[in-house]
């Protein structure tokens, strides 16, 4: 026997054997099966975000009647797009200020701070808020504390004398409504 | 009896040879540490872990009763309260052993940080560390939104709003984090998932790679002044400080762990049966509009911080500071990875902790009081003393009554008594002149609002005539220094 004569260089690239050659099959094979799951998957979770279409809709407020010239009345509507286990949630309620020309302000009930409801205040004529002190005039603009911006204003429309509002996403300053 | 002995060991043997409880054991709870690491200071990490296990035991039983829908979370939540058997028990277990948790995860993150601990090479413990003090604190949120309540519809709200100001993808993140068009039920279900599935699991994969870090690179040893950390030599010291003065973790050095488990446990139970379950305070009704919004104690210190930043650099420092915080927090061992680990040799480092703890500690107790919020009931509830009422003419009079009217008591105080928004106005009148008053009344500025549309020209005479009655006896109101020392 003289096989240790001369030990064979080792060569640079390890010989592929049966068994590294099914194992690197394997483990494609595999990248391929969890693609079949892992896309679904990310496909369910990214739809909040890649899957949202333009949630918006007209929304009947009520008659004309329930909101006296200058005055400011709450009003909450039942949010379009809503689950049946959304129970309370989905009841969003909105600030309806009618001029005394007419003319109509709808204002989100979220403050533009930090999203906390306001109250209405008609002896004062102000929009107060109880989180961080925002305070709004009646037109909805800045009267005084944090808020970067007026209170968030719907667009309205009057159909068959029924004041209807866009929405359906809650305001934020990415997207006010 | 002796024979009995020699059979139950020999079983016990048989049993040893086949599973290796005793290398398991060696190599884990019975891993050496230094004697004088089994302190007083170092039982604050197994008692976090005490807290998990009560955590994990009282949510599982919780989760069997709990719907994670806001039609029937609340419903669900006062099922446990007042029907379930030991429900409002274990929900109060819950709610007590979750603020322990974060009180002492954030103690022993003080402890390791003042003891040097987490320099060599223990870089990567304090990191996974500071990991796991962030999924505490996700947790401790998670759980109060799952308190489906109007704190936590409302704590919501502002989380979607803070999201909304990220710029460019902050509109994207949102709608991840809300699942839908408005906070709703995806939202809940979302907090759920993080609160009972995705947080847990990481919480237990990053504690086992915590306690492994432990193991294998050993206890920090108890700090001595002018000791240093040198990473060239450190290994080999820390193997003869072992051989020197090592004992076993258990059951040798674990007996302050245990005395300190105890108490916490007690502790906790203790609050539990006296303080009872945290709410639910109010159902999550949005039309409910009549709510002040407050958080759990966690995050009061952030929300006073949100309130009392000049507005133009809010957006910044959410965006960006606070992230750099977080960040500086893990770089910790690499900005001080070597020297001095004893605190009397760190006076900076005991400086920070101070500071950062006082900062927290203030803002938290402001965002009890929330000064800066008006006070919605005081204009009508909130009454005017007797002693600005005395002897005033009935113009005065009806000036007092329209400061109420106007809700002017909900940013400012008589006496103590009213908002603290905007001043005081029991002394006013030494302040501002009487030209002032009526400017600042119907102008506003200084974070007041104008009131000009909102009062009439009497309103106003009548107003500013009771403000300037407003001073203390023997201090005359302010004057315009160009008009005679007369009154007015």
């Amino acid at each position: 026997m003289s096989d240790h004569e001369h030990e064979p260089l080792p060569p640079a690239f390890p010989p592929v054997t049966r068994r590294g050659m099914l194992f690197r099959i394997g483990l494609g094979l595999n990248v391929v099966a969890a693609s079949f799951i892992g896309i679904p998957v990310l496909g369910y979770v990214s739809s909040a975000i890649f899957g949202r279409k333009a949630q918006q809709a007209w929304i009947p407020l009520g008659n004309l009647e329930k909101f006296p010239r200058g005055q400011t009345r709450l009003a909450t509507y039942r949010n379009p797009f809503t689950t049946p286990w959304d129970g309370f949630v989905a009841d969003i309620p909105c600030w309806v200020r009618r001029q005394t020309d007419g003319g109509f302000q709808v204002f989100a009930i979220n403050c533009a701070h930090l999203g906390c409801p306001v109250r209405w205040f008609p002896q004062s004529g102000l929009f107060m808020c109880p989180c961080h002190g925002g305070v709004y005039y009646e037109d909805g603009s800045v009267a005084s504390g944090p808020p970067p911006r007026g209170l968030y204003e719907y667009q309205y429309r009057i159909r068959k004398g029924h004041l209807e509002v866009r929405g359906g996403q809650t305001p934020n300053l990415a997207e006010p409504v | 009896m002796g024979r009995m002995r020699d059979t139950g060991r020999s079983i016990a043997n048989w049993l040893d040879e086949r599973l290796h409880f005793t290398k398991l054991y060696n190599s884990t709870a019975g891993h050496t540490i230094p004697s004088a690491s089994a302190s007083w200071w170092y039982v604050l990490g197994s008692a976090t872990l005490v807290c998990f296990v009560i955590q994990v035991l009282t949510g599982i039983c919780l989760a069997l009763v709990y719907v994670p829908s806001p039609a029937q979370a609340y419903e669900s939540l006062e099922y446990l309260n007042y029907t379930q058997p030991f429900g409002w028990f274990l929900r109060a277990l819950h709610s007590w052993s979750s603020n322990f948790m974060v009180g002492l995860i954030t103690l022993h993150m003080i402890q390791v940080f003042l003891f040097g601990a987490y320099k060599y090479p223990r870089e990567l413990t304090w990191i996974v560390g500071c990991v796991l003090f962030l999924c505490t604190i996700a947790m401790a949120f998670t759980g109060q939104v799952l308190r489906f309540d109007q704190d936590a519809y409302w704590a919501l709200q502002i989380v979607m709003s803070v999201l909304g100001r990220v710029p460019l993808v902050g509109a994207d993140l949102l709608h991840l984090i809300q699942g839908g068009p408005i906070v709703a039920s995806e939202t809940l279900s979302r907090f759920f998932t993080l609160h009972v599935f995705v947080v847990p699991g990481l919480i237990i994969a990053l504690l086992t790679v915590h306690l492994r870090l432990v193991l294998t690179r050993g206890i920090n040893e108890y700090p001595v002044p002018e000791e240093g950390v040198d990473p060239a030599t450190y290994d080999e010291d820390y193997e003869k400080l072992l051989k020197k003065t090592g004992i076993r973790f258990f059951p040798d050095g674990a007996d302050k762990d245990v005395i300190f488990a105890s108490l916490v446990i007690t502790a906790i139970v203790l609050f539990a049966a006296i303080f009872g379950p945290s709410g639910p305070n109010g159902p999550a009704d949005p039309a409910l509009i009549h709510t002040v919004p407050r958080p759990d104690f966690f995050f009061l210190s952030l929300f006073a911080a949100f309130a009392l930043m000049p507005p133009y650099m809010e957006s910044f420092v959410i965006v960006y500071i606070m992230p750099v915080a977080v960040i500086l927090l893990f770089l910790v061992p690499f900005i001080s990875n070597r020297g001095e680990k004893h605190p009397s040799r760190r006076p900076g480092s005991v400086i920070l902790t101070v500071m950062v703890m006082t900062t927290l500690t203030v803002l938290a107790v402001l965002g009890l009081t929330s000064p800066w919020s008006p006070h919605m009931n005081a204009w009508s509830g909130d009454p005017v003393q007797p002693q600005f009422v005395k002897g005033r003419t009935p113009l005065e009079l009806v000036g007092a009554s329209v400061m109420q009217e106007k809700q002017c008591r909900n940013c400012h105080s008589l006496d103590g008594l009213g908002g603290k928004r905007g001043p005081e106005l029991a002394d006013v009148a030494t302040r501002l002149t009487y030209n002032q008053l009526v400017r600042q009344v119907l102008q506003g500025g200084g974070n007041m609002p104008a009131y000009g549309k909102h009062l009439k020209p009497p309103e106003v005479s009548a107003l500013v005539a009771f403000l300037y009655t407003l001073h203390p006896e023997l201090e005359p109101p302010a004057r315009n220094s160009a008009q005679p020392a007369v009154p007015h």
